[in-house]
């Protein structure tokens, strides 16, 4: 096994050697997908319209033109949006020309599957449990065999043992306990009866390299992620914005701040920050400085227990 | 404020978009202090973000009482293993300092998790292995090192732990830096290095803290995390034998999710590339190769990306390349360099080291599928050669593997690998087992 080829000095290689570690882990991401596309069936891109998912179609773009996308998007609808969002979910997959299907959690609970777990009465109370059922029913209904996903192993204890291919049984549900190994950049994609797999391409990012790519790649964001003046009122330490399924509850008062957010979810549990950055330079001098990782200053669903995220991904969650 | 975001404007200059990227596999077992290492590791290099801390505090309160923060804490993942107080998985950090990010992989160290430690480490440029100072060089970290060698790991550091327990005495330190010296250079590890620390008190993980004079601060005595951040390891990658396993065929016209979209390839109907990751060697456009395992030649005409087209490719860049003349290749096939001996390169039948990962034994005769590189193909385990006895690394006769057994096997495939040994190209050397049925991955290989 000896080749003729001389030995090459990397200095003469102008650079191509020193792979920066974004550029590192886009490759690796674009070759997890093009793995995935390789071996599953019926993939499908779950599409939310933040930052993460955001970066997701950017790699599908590396991974795939100019070809067509080899898997639809879909969004997972709580009917609880910002209205940026859902305008910029339409719009960024009617500029890839893919296709967009979008999953409501109200359907769900409309033919009966799931009882409402928004109460606006009730503070606290969101669809954050309905979603997987949502979820679950898309996934059957399009007989998707493979769900890529945003989510990092930075952002929560219980991901951060997760792999980047998340094998789940008919339910939806995680067995950390029985995890595949996961060996250099050999993925096994072959499904038992019933599975089906997350996937989790950039299982490796940090919300700092997210930002970063985003800038370096001047990728279009919802405007919510950027300051701006919004309605908040302050509940257990986070600032919610008003909106027609959250109202201010008695005691409580409503603030004109200026504000962003750092991951966009569900309206009536994703918090926003205070902040008075309006460019991506400003956002992420801002992140890098941050005490507080983003879930735990935004997300009201992880701060319920210490192994939250566990048990919702048993459960069938992303 | 506009519905559309702001132009962003970051400096191409930013040092973190230059800095590039150690992957670390940490060997040791929650009696080293590996967790509190790693914690510490988090920690004093400023990774730890005020909500995680509050609940290391509170959860160290309820485990020991008011008192001191148990940074191990940092790293405990699961319910489960909080219960028990053990690691069961492979779990992965991450922190950046200066110019250079860390993707830690933080693998378990008891015998009984030796398939947790080649997963973490199948992806490590460097392996920390860590040693008790009070117990010296001991079986595990012989497996530790052993593990780290047979994973082709060039970038071995030894990290003396508690050193603060036997009083920073030097005769004990240089008797470990001996013995883990002398065990990496029978197992021709290229690279090592011996660093005493305390990991509970944080001397010299970070910061260096007071320490004696026989470890003067210079650069020959660096901290841990200065050792990681200094370690050079952009030559490890083979950059002269041209692999490029097809991954995937872009072929616009035909394909993609037509249930729905708008995508229009009216003009790209003659487009034809070849999507893949580098495998090894140096692509350039012009370049004379041929296409394995049929043997068909031809030049790159591009090297294609969705920033551009580049005049060099090499590991482990994902690009898309088109060949001059319209040949038939598909996934699976690799391109290679157009003077390779196709013979030297086309394996059916390989030898093996493996580590078996499936609680169901190996048996001489077993059929599984084998993965490697993009190709997936019918495999037969013709024989075991031997097994490694885990205790004392000596190779013996053995009839069969058993969960986290390694060992010397023979394999015929069906479809011909196109393929290197391991410690010439881990990209082309290593392969997976596949069992059919259950699907699970049973083994890891390393082609010898």
């Amino acid at each position: 096994m000896t080749s003729s080829m001389t030995p090459i000095d990397p200095a003469d290689l102008g650079g191509a050697d020193a792979l920066s570690k974004l550029r590192a882990l886009e490759s690796e991401a674009i070759h997890v997908m093009r793995e995935v596309a390789s071996e599953l069936e019926r993939p499908a891109l779950l599409f939310s319209g933040g930052k993460d998912s955001i970066v997701l179609l950017r790699l599908a773009e590396k991974a795939f033109r100019p070809g067509r996308f080899p898997f639809p998007l879909v969004h997972v609808d709580t009917g609880h949006n910002f209205d940026e969002v859902l305008e910029y979910r339409d719009r960024r997959a009617a500029e890839l020309g893919e296709r967009l299907i979008v999953a409501k959690v109200q359907d769900t609970i409309d033919a009966g599957r799931v009882v409402d777990g928004y109460d606006p009465a009730k503070q606290g109370t969101s669809r954050n449990q309905q979603q997987t059922q949502t979820l679950l029913d898309a996934i059957e209904e399009h007989e998707f065999d493979a769900c890529f996903g945003g989510a990092r192993r930075d952002e929560e204890r219980a991901r951060a043992k997760e792999r980047i291919m998340s094998f789940r049984d008919d339910f939806g549900g995680w067995d950390p306990k029985n995890q595949r190994p996961e060996l250099w950049n050999l993925y096994n994609g072959r499904l038992r009866q019933g599975e089906n797999v997350r996937v989790f391409p950039i299982s490796n990012w940090t919300e700092l390299d997210v930002w970063q790519y985003i800038a370096e790649e001047e990728l279009e964001l919802p405007s919510i992620y950027f300051a701006h003046e919004r309605e908040v009122v302050r509940r257990n330490g986070m600032l919610y914005a008003v909106s027609p399924y959250l109202q201010p509850q008695d005691g409580e008062t409503v603030e004109t701040l200026s504000v962003r957010y750092r991951t966009v979810g569900d309206l009536t549990i994703t918090g926003a920050v205070e902040s008075t950055a309006t460019t991506l330079d400003q956002v992420v001098t801002e992140i890098a400085a941050t005490r507080i990782t983003e879930r735990g200053e935004t997300r009201a669903d992880d701060r319920a227990s210490e192994a939250a995220m566990e048990d919702r991904k048993a459960q069938g969650y992303f | 404020m506009s519905e559309l975001a702001p132009t962003p404007t970051v400096a191409s200059d930013d040092p973190l978009l230059r800095a590039d990227l150690l992957r670390v596999a940490t060997a040791g077992s929650v009696d080293d202090g590996k967790s509190t290492l790693i914690g510490r590791l988090l920690y004093d290099s400023k990774q730890v973000l005020a909500d995680q801390l509050e609940q290391v505090e509170q959860a160290s309160v309820r485990r020991h009482g008011e008192g001191a923060v148990d940074l191990s804490l940092l790293t405990d993942g699961l319910r489960a293993e909080r219960e028990q107080g053990i690691t069961i998985d492979v779990a992965y950090r991450y922190f950046t300092t200066g110019d250079r990010s860390f993707i830690l992989a933080d693998t378990p160290g008891h015998v009984q998790y030796t398939r947790n430690m080649v997963t973490g480490a199948s992806t490590a440029d460097l392996v920390i292995v860590l040693v008790d100072a009070r117990q010296g060089v001991i079986e595990q970290t012989r497996r530790h090192t052993f593990i780290a060698s047979l994973l082709g790991i060039r970038h071995v550091t030894f990290a003396v732990n508690k050193m603060d327990l036997v009083d920073w005495d030097e005769g004990v330190f240089r008797a470990i830096e001996a013995e883990t010296t002398r065990i990496s250079s029978q197992l021709g590890i290229p690279d090592i290095h011996v660093i005493p620390i305390s990991a509970l008190q944080g001397q010299n993980v970070v910061d260096r803290g007071e320490l004696p004079a026989w470890y003067p601060e210079d650069d020959d005595h660096p901290t841990l995390l200065r050792h990681l951040q200094t370690v050079q390891v952009s030559t490890d990658r083979n950059l002269t034998d041209l692999r490029f396993p097809v991954q995937w065929v872009i072929r616009p016209g035909e394909g993609g999710d037509t249930a729905g979209g708008r995508w229009d390839a009216e003009d790209l109907h003659d487009y034809r590339g070849y999507a893949g990751q580098v495998a090894g060697g140096v692509l350039r456009p012009g370049e004379e190769v041929q296409v394995l395992p049929s043997g068909v030649r031809s030049r790159i005409a591009r090297i294609e990306t969705l920033d551009g087209d580049l005049d060099v490719a090499t590991a482990p860049m994902s690009v898309t390349v088109h060949l001059e003349d319209d040949v038939d290749v598909s996934r699976g096939d690799v391109i290679v360099g157009a003077d390779e001996d196709p013979a030297g390169i086309t394996l059916r039948e390989i030898e093996a080291d493996v580590c078996w990962m499936s609680d169901r034994a190996l048996k001489p005769g077993a059929r599984y599928l084998l993965k490697h590189t993009t190709t997936t193909t019918a495999a037969k385990v013709d024989a075991v050669i031997d097994r490694v006895d885990l205790h004392t690394l000596e190779r013996e006769d053995a009839q069969g593997l058993e969960l986290n057994d390694i060992g010397r096997v023979r394999i015929r495939v069906k479809r011909p690998l196109v393929g290197d040994t391991y410690l010439r190209d881990r990209a082309t050397g290593a392969f997976i087992l596949i069992e059919e049925g259950t699907n699970d991955t049973v083994a890891g290989g390393m082609i010898r």
